[in-house]
């Protein structure tokens, strides 16, 4: 190879690199300098008073309260749903399976992560229909309908970093519990995830940033625009990613599009938040790991 | 703890795994069922003529297959050459302070919500693809794929530099000792042993790529036409289950998302086994 096309490999590489950055950069750049005006209690509140609003005394008519409330409901629901499930298949699929089923198990649930967003939202969106038709006339798609979808999608996330976390445990940590004569359920219980307890959390957090970002799921079961905070798991509800979708396809005026980039703005800081505090856990769990082996 | 709170447990966790991936099951079944009736009634040849026009019973949707197709290979033809060079800056040309923080700003990609980068792109790459263009409202083809190249690329980036990060140090080390200059060993020793991972990666985006719905949704510009060129608007089959919502639960046009859905289906499977193949799925359940 001439030192001429090792220089222009090298200076390909180098341009795509700082391509790729500054885009990224425009893009928030453009964010924060069209929304950061944005950003004050009005914002929020609209003309309510902050805290009457925030004690639920008097309803937010034209701010984003609803829409922030409702995501965080909807992640907190979806959440309880997941948490339970995922550790527990998490711990099958590490202890418990027989090599004949994993093979099985292990294709079923990596497609399940693979399934576009939408294709589990209209997956919850046939079962509410399907329960409208065959249960009750009552049920349409729903905060509870919005909550079960988002935690089938979230789902194999939780698994897999249960699994994982507990598959690469150095062999003297999940041996040592049984030689001193616990019982598996024991050994699993009181030391492997308590050991593990970081990696979890970190993959636990990443599966909530999911939920928070995921527009494409709660558009088909039930997110609309205007509905104030949900009162029962049967009612519809405000999202911040559904707000900012509707925002960008029907607004009437620029102070509308003006609270558009606020929205974006308090999704984007909610999700770097999340997946910061991922990384963070992640690291520590990591330097933990380093230091035992 | 006592035997029988044992037995219980275990019966607890297989439980949880057996509903876990019965989800699956059930998506496949929901979607066949739904829109079964169509299979039955023999129209199914319908649904795969170039026509979608309710009104007159044709509900065609060639038109979301190729809108589909022709922005996700684009989305992949933008993003292949960026991620193969950023991910080499990463783990060949710069393993120092760039390139750590080349991948710090990948990561922080991932975390941006897709929605974000609909949003953005609205207001920022529409107006000027529009300029360019000089026709139509910049909401086509191109600007979604541009977008979309921007969404998979944190997803080819981490997965190729972990592919170049896996080839064996004595490897690397026999080419040092031999004198070989960085891009040397990037062309004659890492990307040919680590070209199943490149592979993969593709793949893996062109999963996302197919699967993601809110850009294509928000700046393709949701035309029910055969895009015939970059400045054309298009609509993606998820677009396209996203925007149909009738009231109607027994029309053909409601059922014909649920075919919509069964492709996108069976397209996710055919990755997956795609990837099995590749032997590279296990890199990405670590991550």
């Amino acid at each position: 190879m001439n030192r001429f096309v090792e220089y222009q490999i090298k200076l390909f590489c180098w341009i795509s690199g700082i391509i790729l950055i500054c885009t990224i950069g425009i893009l928030l750049a453009f964010l924060l300098h069209k929304g950061f005006s944005s950003l004050n209690l009005p914002l929020i509140f609209g003309e309510t008073r902050p805290l009457d609003g925030l004690f639920l005394k008097t309803r937010v008519v034209d701010g984003l309260f609803p829409a922030i409330v409702g995501t965080l409901l909807l992640i907190l629901t979806s959440i309880i749903w997941a948490i339970p499930t995922g550790v527990a298949a998490g711990i099958y699929l590490a202890e418990y399976c027989n090599e004949k089923w994993k093979p099985g198990f292990n294709l079923l649930l990596d497609i399940l992560a693979g399934i576009p967003s939408i294709l589990i939202g209209l997956f919850g969106f046939a079962v509410s229909v399907f329960l409208h038709k065959h249960l009750s006339e009552h049920i349409y798609p729903c905060f509870l309908i919005s909550s079960l979808a988002l935690a089938c999608l979230v789902l194999p996330y939780i698994i897999r970093t249960t699994e994982q976390s507990l598959v690469n445990l150095p062999f003297f940590i999940k041996t040592t519990g049984l030689a001193l004569g616990a019982s598996r359920l024991q050994n699993i219980l009181l030391i492997l995830i308590p050991y593990n307890l970081s990696r979890i959390i970190s993959g636990i957090i990443l599966a909530i940033g999911r939920c928070a970002e995921d527009a494409a799921v709660i558009m088909l079961t039930g997110a609309v625009a205007m509905a104030g905070i949900p009162d029962s798991l049967l009612s519809r509800y405000e999202a911040l990613p559904f707000y900012i979708f509707y925002i960008s396809s029907d607004y009437n005026s620029q102070e509308e599009l003006m609270k558009g980039f606020g929205a974006c703005i308090i999704l984007l800081l909610i999700c770097v938040f999340l997946f910061a505090l991922s990384h963070i856990l992640k690291r520590r769990a990591a330097k933990r790991f380093a230091i035992h082996i | 703890m006592k035997p029988s709170i044992e037995k219980l447990a275990e019966k607890g966790f297989l439980f949880s795994a057996l509903f876990s991936v019965s989800i699956t099951i059930l998506i496949f079944f929901f979607m066949v069922f739904f829109s079964f009736p169509l299979f039955k009634g023999g129209d199914i040849a319908k649904f795969f003529t170039l026509e979608w026009n309710p009104y007159e019973s044709g509900f065609g949707i060639v038109p979301m297959m190729a809108g589909t197709g022709i922005i996700a290979l684009l989305a992949l033809l933008i993003a292949t050459p960026f991620g193969i060079g950023c991910s080499a800056l990463i783990s060949v040309f710069s393993t120092g302070y760039f390139g750590r923080f080349l991948r710090k700003v990948v990561e922080f990609m991932t975390g941006i919500p897709t929605v974000i980068y609909g949003f953005v792109a609205i207001f920022l790459l529409v107006p000027f693809i529009r300029e360019i263009f000089e026709k139509g409202t910049g909401m086509c083809v191109l600007s979604a794929s541009i977008m979309l190249a921007l969404l998979i690329l944190p997803t080819i980036i981490l997965f190729i530099s972990n592919a170049f990060n896996a080839v064996p140090k004595n490897y690397l080390d026999a080419a040092d000792s031999l004198g070989a200059t960085p891009a040397q060993k990037l062309v004659y020793i890492i990307i040919p042993l680590a070209w199943k991972g490149i592979i993969s990666a593709l793949v893996l985006a062109a999963g996302r790529a197919v699967g993601d719905t809110l850009i294509s949704l928000m700046i393709a510009g949701n035309a029910l036409q055969i895009p015939k060129g970059l400045s054309d608007a298009a609509r993606t089959l998820t677009a396209h289950i996203a925007l149909i919502i009738a009231s109607d639960y027994e029309s053909p046009e409601f059922k014909s998302i649920f075919v919509c859905g069964l492709i996108l289906f069976i397209f996710t499977t055919l990755i997956i086994l795609a990837l099995r193949l590749l032997g590279y799925l296990k890199i990405l359940r670590n991550r």
